[in-house]
């Protein structure tokens, strides 16, 4: 069996699974945030059970309107925060002591190699990097789930991307994965889970794992998951501590297709607006001059994303008329961008800094843009209306693209600012 | 079951940030939040859809984020069944439990817009009353309709744990 396949099999309590087979498996853990929250509630409320299954199994953290911007906000997150209180829930990351749910579950030690996890948040998928198999649920899914302990999932087909190689300087896990999606297209791996392994992925740090799996929901992924690797341990053990149970593809698994990819040959890519599969090496982009740029979210809000952005923009200064926004991504990434002196070359830089949450990714506050208006981002999607106007474009790129166009008011390859 | 509507038509990828953009999300309410279903793509979506309707789509629908208020913006801008080409998996998910009916079927050049659809939601059998035409939709796994037939996944539960 591959890596999905065995890890649905111990949550399952069967012997064997394949794909297409319908199981019911047990959750090791579930996650819900301020958005999602309230109608999870709602829903569990509407089910009738007095107890969440396993409080110490619940993880609730706060992110998505941090600080909350409106009263209705502000009502909605007081609710959760009520649940939370009746029902014992310990694993709370109230506002400023969390961050972003998917960047605070890996650091806090909330994911094990492993492990089955559901979250209120098509974004779980994140979890993957540390060889997890963790995916998105809707609200009534995860209510069902938090009155039960168990969910029913359909073993999913498993597509591994084999990825030899490694990356140039300059070149991300961002850039990997939109090359990745441009590649499948947006359903590519619709109802599929997506494996990752090969030597470039080897030599990523767990920030750059993240990103890869936080981005498989975008080619429709039910997860994308890394095979864990001693590094994945380290990070584990230093975290969540033991028992530490690592699950891997058996040598003789099968996946219902492999793509090969040579990371030494990828340039920095952009996915260009409306769609996250509209993906072209940052060489045939031309000239697209920015309004705003935003470095931040689940995908890239991590300290080895900042540290990127910073080394860009060290010493230079943000084009006139042109607004950078960076948000770290959780409290720990804001300490240590702060030891290490990178929130100084962003304020420095003419950057304005948010504190840690999901910031204008939701398009509801922090960032917004208005009607024509051009972003390019660090994050995830750029469907119509995400970041505020619907009439607004927006462009996804790894940090230090972003941070590149930033100085230049255009699109710009980071190598060449780099090398300026 | 069998429910029944005029056919509005959309095309690939419609992704939830379309369907109920997230500024909205805060507003909980199934009636408000219908008043925005679809208003990324169409924002006189709610007036058309005022008398039921069927919407019809293309490959990917409700691709995105996991929010249930997708779903549920729809079925309270009375849409009584949302029939597309493919699904995203969580919206597949998400409308099943919320008990919006929901089906697999590529409708292109067999319904235009504003048809009479009538549609059986177990047995996938749509019915173009306006052209005289009918076509079977991939049915619905059997653990989604007996989520269905329940009246959703609360409902659903509720039995399996002899509340009801």
């Amino acid at each position: 069996m591959n890596i999905v396949e065995k890890i649905l099999a111990r949550a399952a309590g069967e012997k064997e699974v394949s794909p297409g087979q319908i199981v019911d498996a047990r959750v090791d853990r579930a996650m819900m945030h301020d958005l999602t929250g309230p109608r999870v509630i709602d829903s569990f409320k509407e089910i009738g059970v007095d107890r969440v299954w396993d409080p110490s199994k619940l993880i609730v953290v706060f992110d998505h309107d941090v600080p909350p911007s409106t009263v209705k906000a502000a009502e909605l997150q007081k609710k959760v925060r009520s649940f939370v209180r009746e029902q014992g829930v310990k694993h709370f990351y109230d506002v400023g002591r969390g961050g972003i749910c998917h960047v605070v579950m890996l650091e806090k030690g909330h994911v094990k190699p492993g492990e089955l996890i559901i979250g209120a948040d098509s974004h779980t998928v994140t979890y993957g990097a540390l060889g997890a198999f963790a995916t998105g649920v809707g609200a009534t899914d995860m209510a069902a789930a938090l009155a039960t302990g168990s969910i029913w999932l359909r073993v999913p087909e498993a597509l591994r991307f084999e990825v030899g190689g490694s990356l140039q300087k300059h070149v991300y896990a961002k850039d990997l994965i939109l090359h990745i999606i441009g590649m499948i297209g947006s359903d590519g791996a619709t109802y599929k889970a997506m494996i990752f392994s090969g030597k470039a992925v080897g030599e990523l740090s767990i920030d750059g794992r993240a990103t890869l799996c936080n981005m498989s929901i975008e080619a429709g992924a039910k997860a994308g998951i890394v095979e864990p690797d001693e590094k994945t341990i380290e990070y584990v053990r230093e975290r969540a501590g033991d028992p530490i149970n690592p699950i891997r593809s058996d040598e003789d698994a099968s996946f219902s297709k492999t793509f090969e990819i040579d990371a030494s040959k990828l340039e920095p890519q952009v996915a260009l607006p409306p769609s996250v599969d509209k993906v072209k090496p940052i060489s045939e982009i031309g000239e697209v001059e920015i309004d705003q740029g935003f470095i931040g979210t689940c995908t890239n809000g991590r300290l080895d994303d900042l540290r990127a952005a910073a080394e860009i923009l060290r010493g230079r200064k943000v084009k006139d008329g042109v607004r950078l926004v960076i948000i770290p991504g959780s409290q720990e990434v804001y300490r240590k961008a702060l030891q290490e002196g990178l929130i100084s070359i962003f304020v420095e830089a003419g950057a304005i800094v948010g504190g840690p949450g999901c910031g204008p990714c939701i398009g509801i506050s922090r960032g917004v843009l208005a009607d024509e208006e051009v972003c390019i981002s660090s994050a995830n999607r750029n469907f119509v209306g995400r970041m505020g106007s619907p009439k607004a474009k927006i462009y996804l790129a790894s940090p230090a693209t972003v941070a590149a166009s930033a100085i230049k008011g255009r699109i710009t390859d980071p190598r060449e600012v780099a090398e300026e | 079951m069998r429910v029944r509507g005029k056919a509005v038509i959309y095309g690939d990828n419609i992704d939830t940030d379309v369907i109920i953009p997230g500024r909205y999300l805060v507003l909980q309410d199934p009636g408000e939040l219908a008043k925005h279903a679809m208003e990324g793509v169409d924002p006189s979506f709610p007036e058309k859809a005022k008398g039921g309707v069927i919407l019809v789509a293309g490959k990917n629908f409700g691709c995105g984020s996991s929010r249930e208020e997708a779903p549920v913006a729809l079925k309270h801008a009375n849409v009584r069944c949302v029939i597309a080409k493919s699904f995203a998996r969580i919206f597949y998910r998400n409308a099943i439990n919320i008990g919006l009916p929901i089906l697999e079927a590529d409708l292109r050049g067999f319904a235009s817009e504003g048809d009479e659809l009538e549609v059986n939601v177990i047995s996938g059998v749509i019915e173009n009353e306006t052209k005289g035409k009918q076509v079977k939709a991939k049915p619905l796994p059997p653990l989604a309709i007996e989520i269905v037939k329940a009246g959703g996944l609360t409902k659903y539960v509720r039995k399996k744990l002899g509340l009801e």
